[in-house]
Formats: structure tokens, C-alpha cells, sequence
């Protein structure tokens, strides 16, 4: 019953701006962001506080219970009462694993505060700082609680001078961390101080907490909480006991949210220059200024969840306007439109429907099927300028062949396939034509093993192969000769392209979504030109895919508009497919310079366009001294000093490279890279050879060359894979005489 | 002996080959044919062997464009080759790409010709050679083209009678049908709206010319939509202006409505 009391109070403050906080807890992985968001769900009445702790409320299937590792993002709403006034708190929970930071990108989007949790044995780790990081370049403000310090007293005995000393270190890492990469005028005032009370410090396990501010009013010392863990066990566990019930972990880390993290009415008007690319003073950027509830209608959609009952639902912040059951709306980048069917606020699991919901707050949609995530939801009619496109920082590089057990069970395998791919855009699903088998991509080894474990949750047995690494294939430099020709199969048709290397920097703007086919002509032209394109180059872009880009030169031709879309295709096919290892292209230019078109339409279909534009590409590219491009994980790993020598054998043993070392009392932080192809069961080793002592990490890092010595045996492994001939095919077979 | 002879089959069935092009069969090393670029609708192989006394290899689009032929070539140089093609055989642009190479290969090339649509619609017609213009295949709607409409409209300009091949895929059994064509290009009339191809415009349908029975009807595109055409093969043509030997024989071999009188001069 009080649950439903509860919701009546949270659709009261939704219509407050200034009491609601969206926040988001960033930790790295183990560090106890789930512990301590059960924590303050107890602490709103809706899970009871004796199974807090132990049952995992946001972590809602048995997976995350088993690994203790939350995966998917999950929001709850719930209300706090700070200094007599009541506050309403969305709290969205991401994932710590690096394999699934998409999801942590796109959550991050829409909050404007977040609580970094720190693992108070480990310190900050990779995960702490890369999300922090992600953190700070979208405006978030920080603020810092510190955990498990149960076990700087249980497991390593520190004094109250040693404990002090291990949390300003703790503090100093973050707060390097945010004068480097909170936007300018906030490098200062967001740092975190544990006098102004912007740091709390306990335990998520014990369910005590404190800041300053707390320890002065409650009369608590260090000496007090390290005598609560002295003693028989019986005697610890009523003391520990008390000690949750005198300074519960919710009071400090709410009250924080509330007195230091910013509303959306104080957050908005400096977070929409870098999350909004439209005009401030336009009347949808007023709206978003304001936090207007009766403004133009601007959503952001964070994430896409699939559920029996309500289908596609849609959850995002809604930063101007009121989204309303009926209403109907606009999706702008896909150019749709679409009626809201239910509005529902989140609750960890639960969606309860409302009437209404207003600016500032986190709301969920049904009814806008086609919606996908980083869609951005406007007023009918209104110009809306899209949100940025999400920067995600890795690309798919493994891949598994998945199938089910039983055949009988294909029409379930592509509804989950469907589900769970609409739900994670990081996961990349296709059906192979040639072999018929089902490609399953992703971020990483443990990312596809999550993504298996969710099928058998939806009842579904799947057989699934060794992963396989995704390569990438490219050239050393430009192609330096004259135009190469390419003939249609029935030779009555030319097309002449050049091809050029795209610099790193085209690249990474382009897997940062700045430059795409989404953007207007003007707008892309506009992009490339700071990059300092030709004008003529930058206007004639007519396709990208991947990262490789085709320009269009071919001026006062005949009939080019007729065959340019079977010219596209071609282009798509080639670098999608390309002709070392039929692995995609990494940032080739494909320039077509000119071309003769037959003047018979049936003489120029698709089966003429198609190989006349491909075979030239491939010509050029294998002119062009290629070479095959592997994923590289960059790995971090804290490690006590005697195991350090077994951790290096293993990167060595790996094809990998230490980068750096650093010695940290009496554990060393080692950094290397090493390439995904060798990272399979790196879990398993390096537990084995460290007695689990190890913590550590991984992420994309970059595509470098293969080995020279190692890259015949690659592509000769990958051909025959795919059912090739052993060596690729030589530029002579594509080239046709003039 | 070093050399490819192209063979024209004609327009129908095993019997359109020329004596001539019977006897360059006989004498030949390897006879292939290809059947794709047009649709022989009542060719028999293996009639066609009885009457030849040969084993024909068939070729494929695939083996006659991706791979340039090579199997012709290999065969023509060790002997004498003989590519049997529907049609006159390089009416069909694809072979002379072929051709070309041959001799690049000093391989001679020799053409024993064959009827071809391009003479037999005229034929069949009574419009006159001399004033048709520019051909133009209509293709498949997936295919979908601008290019017949305009050739139509150039050619119109210039009072001059435009012969509309109709897409196939004789691989698929598949033949645009005249109607599907004369809605392709109703529906590019409907967006550039110059009043080239309306219902009132007269066109002249033409069914398996070279057969026994073909089907030549003239008459204004909202009755020719409905016309009953019996099987394949078609081509369609847009009279320009007519001379009124052409009206006449329109009216007297194709059946079309006396009104067409008054539009030639
Ligand atoms: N000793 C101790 N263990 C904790 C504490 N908080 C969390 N843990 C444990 O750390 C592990 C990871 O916690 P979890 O909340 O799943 O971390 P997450 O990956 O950040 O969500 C679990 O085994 C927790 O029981 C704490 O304050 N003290
Ligand atoms: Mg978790």
C-alpha cells in the first residue's frame, strides 16, 4: 500500500523542476553500485530493508545475481525528504563493464549529476576514470561516496591516520580527473572536498554511511566505526547493526543528491551546447532553458526496453514540453511520426502509467515502435535539430555463429534476437547469406557470453560457436596512379575511381557520428571542411559506410542519376565486404571520377553497375600496399608485487606490450595492450595465476596492423573460414584494359 | 583454323536459321549458343541437334560477360567455334565485346545473319524503316528507368517512330508484358506531365513476331492497355508523325481506328 502513496507523491513533484534530481551512479565493476542502490531503494519503502543487501533488486535476472554484475541500465524514481522539503530522485543504474559502455554513454545523456563509487581496497580503477570521464564531457557533476571500507578495517587493519590518508588519495586521483575534463568553468566548483560534504564514505554491504556533515551531527569518529568491527563475530554483528540503523547508507548519499547536485532548471541551460546542436534562442531552445512544460516538445530516447505487455518502450529525459497519452509526435532523425500510446514512469522493473509527464524528468513511451535509441522525440511540426548523434567508444569485434538447438524453436530465435537487439544497439545481429548462418557481434567475449545467458533466460536454447575476432581491412597510402577503369560485365558501361587513405581524424569524427549520412548535405559539407576538404569534395559525398566514404566528382555525364543508387550498392557491397579477407574497409575515399553510361537502360542494371563499381575499388585498394587491421584491448591490471612477473608472462604470451607500470604501496598497476584475437580466456588465466588477487580490466583501444609476419596465416585462416581460396586475389584480376 | 562465326537463329523457332548459317554448323569444332539475350519461344534444342548433326554447349550470361567468353575464345583457338545467338547476332550489343577480343586475339570473326525484330517490326507494321529513331529497351519495374520516356520524347521532337523493346529474363521465364509497360511509362507522364504518353497517345503492340501467328494491333493507349496479346515475345512502337502510306497500312494490318488517317499527312 505505501507503494502506491509513494507514486502519488513522485507524479506531485514531477511538476517541480527544481526538487527533482536525475542522477546516475558511476562505478567501476564490483565496486558496489548495485549493493548500494538496493540500499536507497530500501531506503524509499519499496523493498524491505532486512532483504536489502542480499537480494539485488536492480539487477533484475538471475545472471547479474550469479556474476554480480548489473548489465543493463534500469531507472527508478523515489522521494527524499531533506531539510523538511521533498525532493523526487531518478536514479539510473549502468553498467560497470566496459563491454557494454554504450549503454553507460546513453544513460549518462540524460542525467545531470552522478555519485562515483569507489571501491575503497582498489582505489579508482580504468572503469572509474573512463566513465567519470564520459561523465564530465556531457556536463554531469560529480560526487563521491567511498565503499567497502569495512574491509580497509577487517581485512587491512588501518588506523583512523591510515584510513584518512587512503581516502584523500582516493580524492585527489578523482579530483585530477575532474579539473581535466569538467568543462572550464566548472573545473573548480565541482571538485569534490569532504568538507563542503560532496564525499561520503561506508559501507553498501553493511549499510552504513557518513559524510562530514553526518559524523559532526550523529557525534561518530573513524574510532567509533572501527571499534563497530572489533570483537566476536556475534558481538560485530549487533554493533555493525546499530551502526546501519544510527548512520543508514541512504541519509549522507540522498541528502547529497539533494543539496549538491544541480535540477534540471540549474543543469539544462548549461548541459545544451554540448548535448543539443540547435539554436539556444530558437523557441525549442528556450523550451529546454526553461525546462518548459508548455514549450516545444524535445525528448532524448536513452534507452529502448521490449516487454510483453507494452511492446517497444521508449525511455528517455524529456528536457521541454509534456509527453501525454495520444499525443502525437515526431521521431526526428528517422523523419516519422508516431502517437504515444502510454506514458509510464519507471520503477526498477515496473512501469506504472501516468497521465502526464513534464520537463525535467526521465518518462517512458509506448506506442512509437519504429523509436530507436538516440532518437530524438519533438513537437509535430516543429524544426527540431536532432540531439548529437551518442558517441559510443567501442566497435563490434568478436563475433559468434548462434543457432538454435531445435530448429523448431527459428520464429522464438528471431523474437529474441529482435528484443534483444532493439534493446542494445551495441549488439549486431545478421544473417549470413552465403553459409545461412546467424552472426552474432559484439564488444567483447563476456558481452556475447551476457547476450547468451539472456536467450536461455527467454527460454531459448542456442548453440553457439568460438568467438571469432572481427578484422579490419585498409591501405597503407593513397593510390598514386592514374584512374583505374572499371567495366560492366557486359563491357558497355566504365566507371574510373581513385582511392584515398581517410586521416585518423575523418575517422574518428566519423564513429563519433559528426560526419553521417543522417546530416543535410550542408550540414556534412560544412563538417569536412574543417578538415580541411575541398569544397567540391565535401558537397559530392554521396554514401558512407563504416568508416569509408564515397565521393561523387563526375560532372556533365549522362545518366549518372539513374545508375547512382546501383553505384551506392556497389560501393556498400565493396567496403563491406572487401577483397583481402572479405572483412569490412577501414577509412578508405572512394572517388569516382568519371564515367561512361550506356544509353539502354536494361544494359545498365544492378548485374552490370554492380561488379563495374566494385572492381575497381578493389583493383585501386590492392594497389595500394593493403594490409589487415586488428582490435586492440588496452588492459589494466592491480596486482600485489609477487604476482607481477606471472601477469607480464601473460601479456607477453599474448602478443601484447606493457605500456606502463606503476607501484602503488604494495600492489603495482600494470598497463598494456594486447590484441583481441589472443584475449580469449584471459578471465580464467589470469585468476589462476594470481590466486584471484588480480583486478583488472579491459577496453577497445584501437585497429592496428596485424603483424607482417602473422598477416598471410590471418587472411589464409579467415578465407578458408569463409569458404575462399587461400591467398586473396591479385589486382590484375580486377583490371580491364582500356 | 582460328576463328568464331557469329549465327543469327532468327526470330522463333529451329527452322529461322540461314542454309548458309546450317553449313558453317556442320564444318564447325564446337558449336555453342546462348538463349538469354533473347527469347526464342519455340526453339528446340534437340530438334535443332537432329537437324545440325551437332552437340550444342550452351553459355551463360555469366560465362559470356563476367568471363568475357574465354570459353569461346579457348575453343576458337584450336579450332573453328561457332556462337549460335537469337536474332541477328550482334544486334545484341553484349556480343561485340566479344568479337572485339577475338580479333584482338587474332582470331578471324565471321556474321551469318539472321532475322531480326528490329526489320520483322517493320514488317509486320508497314511503318517505314527510314523514319524510326532511336530504340530503347523498357525495363523491369524494379529496374525502373526515365531513359524510354525520353527517348520517346526525342524522338518525337523529330517525328520519329521509337521501337520500345521490352525487357526479359529468359533465365526466369519472365517477359514484361505490354501493359506493364505501357504503365511504367504512363507513370512518368503522370510526373513530368509533357503529354508524351497519355491514354489518347497511339502506339502499336507487337506479340511473337516471326511465328506463324503473330499479333500486330495499333490503337490509343487506354484501349491497347486492355488488349489481349497472347504470349510472349513483345515490343511495342510510338508512331511520330505519320506518312499516310504508314496510316493506312496501320489501319489495314494492325487494326487501328480510322482516326489515325487524319493525324498523317
Ligand atoms: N565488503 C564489502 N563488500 C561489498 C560492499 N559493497 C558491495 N560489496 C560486494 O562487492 C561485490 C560487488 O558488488 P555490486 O554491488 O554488484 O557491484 P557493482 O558491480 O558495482 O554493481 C558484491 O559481492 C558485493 O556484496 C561493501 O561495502 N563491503
Ligand atoms: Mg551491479
Amino acid at each position: 500500500m505505501g507503494r502506491y502513496k509513494q507514486i502519488e507523491e513522485i507524479v506531485k513533484l514531477m511538476n517541480s523542476p527544481e526538487m527533482i534530481r536525475n542522477t546516475s551512479i558511476i562505478a567501476h565493476v564490483d565496486h558496489g553500485k548495485t549493493t548500494l542502490s538496493d540500499s536507497l531503494l530500501a531506503a524509499a519503502g519499496i523493498i524491505s530493508e532486512q532483504t536489502a543487501g542480499q537480494k539485488l533488486f536492480l539487477d533484475s535476472w538471475e545472471l547479474e545475481q550469479k556474476r554480480q554484475m548489473t548489465v543493463f541500465a534500469s531507472n527508478i524514481s523515489l522521494t527524499h525528504t531533506f531539510q523538511e522539503k521533498d525532493y523526487l530522485i531518478n536514479l539510473i543504474d549502468t553498467p560497470g563493464h566496459i563491454d557494454f559502455s554504450g549503454a553507460v554513454t546513453r544513460s549518462l545523456r540524460a542525467v545531470d549529476g552522478a555519485l562515483v563509487v569507489v571501491d575503497a581496497v582498489e582505489g579508482p580503477m580504468t572503469q572509474t576514470e573512463t566513465v567519470l570521464m564520459q561523465a564530465l564531457r556531457e556536463r554531469v557533476q560529480p560526487i563521491l561516496f567511498i565503499n567497502k571500507v569495512d574491509r580497509l578495517i577487517k581485512e587491512i587493519k588501518l588506523t583512523p591516520e591510515e584510513i584518512q590518508r587512503k581516502f584523500a588519495k582516493i580524492i585527489l586521483r578523482i579530483n585530477t580527473l575532474i579539473e581535466k575534463y569538467a568543462p572550464p568553468e566548472h573545473k573548480k566548483d565541482w571538485q569534490v572536498k569532504v568538507e563542503d560534504g560532496r564525499v561520503a564514505f561506508g559501507s553498501a554491504l553493511h549499510k552504513w554511511g557518513l559524510n562530514l556533515q553526518h559524523m559532526k551531527a550523529k557525534g561518530l569518529s573513524f574510532k567509533d566505526i572501527i571499534d563497530a568491527y572489533t570483537g566476536e563475530p556475534e558481538e560485530v554483528g549487533a554493533k555493525i547493526d546499530a551502526l546501519s540503523k544510527k548512520a543508514p547508507l541512504y541519509e549522507p548519499i540522498l541528502d547529497m543528491f539533494c543539496e549538491h547536485l544541480p535540477n534540471p532548471l540549474q543543469a539544462q541551460p548549461y548541459r545544451q551546447s554540448q548535448i543539443w546542436p540547435g539554436e539556444a534562442d530558437s523557441p525549442v531552445g528556450k523550451g529546454m532553458a526553461k525546462v518548459d512544460p508548455n514549450g516545444s516538445l524535445l525528448m532524448c530516447i536513452t534507452t529502448i526496453e521490449v516487454d510483453p505487455h507494452s511492446g517497444v518502450v521508449a525511455i528517455g529525459r524529456l528536457f521541454s514540453g509534456t509527453v501525454e497519452k495520444g499525443k502525437t509526435v515526431q521521431l526526428v532523425t528517422s523523419h516519422q511520426k508516431g502517437t504515444i500510446q502510454q506514458v509510464y514512469m519507471s520503477m526498477a522493473t515496473d512501469r506504472v502509467i501516468v497521465d502526464n509527464i513534464p520537463a525535467g524528468n526521465i518518462a517512458a513511451l509506448s506506442g512509437l515502435p519504429s523509436v530507436h535509441v538516440g532518437e530524438t522525440v519533438a513537437e509535430e511540426g516543429v524544426k527540431t535539430q536532432p540531439f548529437e548523434g551518442l558517441k559510443y567508444v567501442s566497435d563490434p569485434v568478436v563475433t559468434v555463429a548462434v543457432e538454435p538447438e531445435d530448429v523448431k524453436d527459428l520464429p522464438l530465435f528471431d523474437k529474441v534476437m529482435h528484443k534483444l537487439t532493439i534493446e542494445d544497439p551495441n549488439l549486431h545481429f545478421k544473417i549470413n547469406k552465403e553459409s545461412g548462418e546467424f552472426l552474432l557481434s559484439g564488444m567483447g567475449e563476456l558481452h556475447l557470453e551476457v547476450t547468451a545467458y539472456r536467450m536461455q533466460e527467454a527460454a531459448l536454447k542456442v548453440k553457439i560457436s568460438k568467438p571469432i575476432v572481427i578484422y579490419r581491412e585498409t591501405i597503407t597510402d593513397n593510390y598514386k596512379g592514374p584512374a583505374i577503369m572499371g567495366k560492366s560485365p557486359n563491357k558497355h558501361n566504365k566507371l574510373w575511381v581513385t582511392l584515398e587513405k581517410l586521416p585518423e581524424e575523418v575517422i574518428e569524427a566519423i564513429r563519433a557520428g559528426k560526419i553521417s549520412e543522417m546530416q543535410t548535405r550542408e550540414e556534412r559539407q560544412k563538417t569536412l571542411k574543417q578538415f580541411g576538404w575541398p569544397t567540391d569534395d565535401a558537397r559530392s559525398v554521396v554514401a558512407i559506410e563504416g568508416t569509408n566514404i564515397l565521393v561523387n566528382r563526375i560532372k556533365g555525364r549522362q545518366y549518372v542519376e539513374e545508375i547512382l543508387d546501383h553505384v551506392k550498392s556497389g560501393f556498400r557491397e565493396a567496403v563491406y565486404t572487401s577483397v583481402l579477407a572479405k572483412e569490412p574497409a577501414y577509412g578508405l575515399k572512394v572517388n569516382l571520377e568519371d564515367v561512361t553510361v550506356h544509353e539502354d537502360p536494361v544494359h545498365r542494371g544492378p548485374a552490370q553497375i554492380l561488379p563495374m563499381t566494385w572492381r575497381p575499388i578493389w583493383c585501386s585498394f590492392l594497389l595500394s600496399d593493403p594490409k589487415l587491421l586488428e582490435p586492440i584491448i588496452s588492459f589494466e591490471c592491480k596486482v600485489p608485487n609477487q604476482f607481477v612477473s606471472n601477469v607480464i608472462a601473460i601479456v607477453q604470451k599474448r602478443r601484447g606490450r606493457i605500456l606502463d607500470m606503476v607501484n602503488e604501496e604494495d600492489m603495482v598497476v600494470v598497463k598494456a595492450e594486447m590484441p583481441v584475437a589472443e584475449s580469449f580466456g584471459l578471465a580464467d588465466e589470469l585468476r589462476s595465476s594470481t590466486q584471484g588477487r588480480a583486478f583488472w580490466a579491459t577496453q577497445f583501444s584501437r585497429w592496428a596492423p596485424v603483424p607482417e609476419s602473422i598477416q598471410v596465416d590471418i587472411i589464409k585462416q579467415i578465407r578458408e573460414r569463409r569458404g575462399l581460396s587461400p591467398t586473396p586475389p591479385r589486382a590484375q584480376e580486377f583490371y580491364e584494359e582500356a | 583454323m582460328t576463328e568464331i562465326v557469329f549465327i543469327g537463329l532468327g526470330l522463333h523457332d529451329e527452322m529461322g536459321i540461314s542454309l548458309r548459317g546450317l553449313e558453317e554448323i556442320k564444318t564447325a569444332d564446337t558449336v555453342f549458343i546462348e538463349l538469354y539475350t533473347n527469347l526464342l519461344p519455340n526453339f528446340s534444342t534437340e530438334n535443332f541437334q537432329k537437324i545440325s548433326g551437332k552437340t550444342l554447349t550452351s553459355v551463360s550470361r555469366k560465362e559470356l560477360e563476367e568471363e568475357g567468353g574465354q570459353k569461346i575464345l579457348r575453343a576458337a583457338e584450336t579450332g573453328k567455334a561457332v556462337l549460335l545467338v537469337p536474332g541477328d547476332p550482334l544486334i545484341a550489343t553484349t556480343h561485340i565485346a566479344l568479337r572485339l577480343e577475338a580479333e584482338k586475339k587474332r582470331i578471324k570473326t565471321h556474321i551469318i545473319h539472321g532475322a531480326s525484330i528490329i526489320s520483322a517490326v517493320e514488317g509486320l507494321s508497314g511503318l517505314h524503316n527510314y523514319k524510326f529513331g532511336k530504340s530503347v529497351t523498357v525495363p523491369f519495374p524494379e529496374n525502373f528507368s526515365e531513359t524510354p520516356y525520353e527517348v520517346i520524347t526525342q524522338n518525337r521532337k523529330l517525328e520519329l517512330h521509337t521501337l520500345c523493346l521490352l525487357d526479359i529474363q529468359v533465365e526466369k521465364k519472365r517477359c514484361l508484358s505490354i501493359k506493364e509497360s505501357l504503365e511504367s511509362l504512363l507513370k512518368i507522364e503522370e510526373k513530368n506531365k509533357k503529354r508524351i504518353i497519355t491514354m489518347k497517345t497511339l502506339g502499336v503492340g507487337i506479340a511473337r513476331a516471326g511465328s506463324k501467328n503473330p499479333i500486330v494491333k495499333a490503337d490509343f493507349l487506354e484501349n491497347l492497355l486492355n488488349y489481349d496479346f497472347g504470349a510472349p515475345p513483345y515490343s511495342v512502337i510510338f508512331p511520330g508523325k505519320l506518312h499516310f502510306m504508314e496510316a493506312e497500312a496501320l489501319i489495314v494490318l494492325a487494326g487501328a481506328p480510322k482516326k489515325v488517317m487524319e493525324m498523317a499527312k
